[in-house]
């Protein structure tokens, strides 16, 4: 097994306030692994230091065995793509243009896409099934609509890690489970690494290979869905009352939620 | 599809180029409301063989004028494509946010005052380029909240910062009394002005800015998208940002300084190329230029036709004049687009 990020002892500060308190996660070729937590606990500051989006103020991030501190950003980004929470754009970029942009960390300066870079688009767009759309203006798109644009860009990147942040927040429940098991697809036939920051459990836990649970700002549990969503875990971290089963149906584990354990 | 999208662009840049060469010809023929001149008598007054009033008239009045609208128009419209992209926004353009507001400071001061260690004949632009990138930081500064730029806060503190600037440009052109007939134009631009020493020296500034601006082009386009996208495609953002604003301060300081505050170009050009070629600033700003060369030359034409018995409009009337309703109608029919919603 080999380990393709792996992130020592990460302390991060955003002015005064601790965001990561010595943050140790060990990220392995080929998993699908998600990062779980409740809001504000430093989950997606996690994920953008994963990629050198943000810096960190103490510690480090090891890229295959280079700091990332030593590496520039474009040789970053032809190894690791990501899937930001998505925000509206005010350009009228077609969904192609949108997609191409995936291959600019490979291209120089000012030239465009080569035949290569062309076959990759095409296919990264019939992957994520906006065949249909290639002409639409991404200012004129749904949330969900652009998130799979952006999912498409992330795969024209051909990464070797995908990071995702909140991937479904925006998209319907059907949504949710095709883009899902898209990436989990892709993972599974060309290895590449997926980390996905998310509050939802049942879907982490029904993906994910292994899960990372943070909880004031440090790794509270990690391992495979089973060892850590327990009852205990989830009772701490979420305040929850949840429990953990195995659906036969599909043959994974899902999250059944009873209720909150917050006595108003 | 792609064919489609580079044949419009092909289109788009040979019309563009056909309207400059006929804005141009216009205006080399301006001679007064009830004259103009015929390509043949321009053409022998171009090569020093016309009559004594056509060469004075086209070479040392209309030519000069036409040279530096052109540059000026060009490094004015490619400077507002790129702020929009750095902004996010495509109501930001040097005017609105306040920086010909912030050059004319720093040239009027220049004019006004002597300056030590600063050698006299680039002190107005220097001084310019100054108080320009002051008012850029500023601005920026005002209307940054948590990572991201918001419109309305964008277009308020331009207008603030720009009302702010452009009160100490009045109050200086009030105590300077008599120096001041140099001062006046610039809260409304002359192109009338330029001789082709000063032509020479804002021609080289303005298009080595400009072109330096192109090669930015696949990074800005990623920063329309936003920061966050523009880092995780490999785009150093804060490198790239401040080499934008830094180019786009001196080509509006060079700009300003001769010509003074010419407002609107670098909002309508840009917007009027993204309708037709899309976002792509690879396109989007090198027609830009020839588009801004081309608008000013129409606006200049404009200027001297429009009142012809009164004199010459400022140009910056003839500008504000088809680009304040645009940027109106941006704000009201097109909210969504512009990020005003």
């Amino acid at each position: 097994m080999e380990l393709t990020l792996e992130v020592k002892d990460l302390h991060y500060t955003y002015g005064k306030h601790l965001v990561l308190d010595g943050v140790d996660l060990p990220i392995i070729e080929g998993e699908v692994i998600g990062i779980l937590g409740p809001n504000g606990c430093g989950k997606t500051t996690l994920l953008r230091n994963l990629n050198k989006n943000l810096t960190p103020s103490g510690g480090c991030v090891m890229l295959d065995g280079t700091d990332l501190a030593d590496l520039t950003k474009k040789d970053i980004a032809k190894e690791v793509a990501v899937v930001p929470q998505t925000n509206e754009v005010h350009f009228a970029f077609t969904v192609r243009d949108m997609v191409a942009m995936g291959r600019m960390p490979f291209q120089g300066m000012m030239g465009g896409a080569s035949s290569e870079d062309e076959r990759i688009i095409d296919d990264a767009i019939e992957k994520t099934g906006l065949t249909k759309y290639v002409d639409r203006h991404i200012n004129t798109m749904s949330g969900g609509e652009r998130q799979r644009v952006i999912i498409a860009r992330a795969i024209a990147q051909t990464p070797k890690i995908l990071l995702m942040d909140e991937p479904t927040l925006h998209l319907d429940i059907s949504m949710q489970f095709d883009a899902l098991n898209l990436v989990h697809k892709l993972s599974k036939e060309t290895g590449m690494t997926v980390v996905i920051v998310s509050h939802d459990l049942a879907m982490v836990a029904r993906y994910c290979d292994r899960i990372v649970m943070i909880h004031d700002h440090k790794v509270h549990a990690i391992g495979r869905p089973e060892d850590v969503l327990t009852e205990e875990n989830m009772r701490v971290v979420f305040n929850v009352d949840a429990e953990l089963f195995f659906d036969k149906k599909i043959n994974k584990y899902s999250v059944m939620l009873h209720d909150s354990l917050n006595s108003f | 599809m792609a064919l489609s999208k580079k044949v419009k662009i092909a289109v788009t840049l040979v019309l563009l180029i056909a309207l400059t060469l006929f804005c141009v010809f216009m205006d080399l023929s301006w001679v007064s409301a009830d004259l103009s001149y015929s390509f043949s008598e321009i053409w022998d007054a171009l090569m020093g063989n016309g009559t004594w009033s056509s060469n004075i008239i086209v070479r040392e009045n209309n030519a000069p004028r036409v040279a530096v609208g052109i540059f000026v128009g060009a490094g004015l419209a490619v400077t507002g494509a790129a702020m929009q992209a750095v902004f996010r926004n495509p109501l930001a353009s040097p005017y609105i946010l306040g920086l010909s507001s912030g050059a004319s400071l720093g040239a009027a001061i220049g004019m006004l005052f002597t300056i030590p260690f600063i050698p006299s004949l680039i002190v107005t632009p220097v001084l310019a380029f100054i108080t320009c990138f002051a008012t850029m930081v500023l601005v920026y500064a005002m209307s940054r909240s948590g990572g991201g730029v918001k419109t309305e806060t964008l277009i308020l503190s331009g207008v603030a910062v720009s009302s702010l600037l452009s009160a100490l440009v009045s109050f200086l052109t009030f105590i300077a009394g008599d120096q001041l007939e140099g001062i006046v134009f610039w809260s409304m631009g002359n192109l009338g002005n330029a001789s082709w020493d000063e032509i020479m020296f804002i021609a080289p500034i303005i298009t080595l800015c400009s072109v330096l601006l192109i090669t930015q082009a696949k990074p800005l386009n990623a920063m329309m998208i936003g920061d966050a996208h523009a880092m995780d495609l490999g785009v150093d953002v804060k490198r790239t940002r401040l080499f934008v604003l830094i180019l786009s301060t001196m080509v509006v300081a060079a700009a300003v300084s001769f010509v003074g505050v010419i407002g609107f170009i670098g909002l309508v050009i840009p917007h009027i190329l993204r309708i037709l070629i899309g976002p792509d600033n690879r396109y989007v700003m090198p027609l830009s230029m020839v588009a801004g060369g081309c608008f000013i030359l129409i606006c200049d034409y404009l200027a001297h036709i429009i009142a012809p018995y009164y004199g010459t409009l400022p140009i910056g009337v003839a500008t504000s004049l088809i680009g304040a309703p645009v940027f109106i109608y941006l704000l009201v029919r097109r909210r969504k687009e512009v990020g005003w919603s």
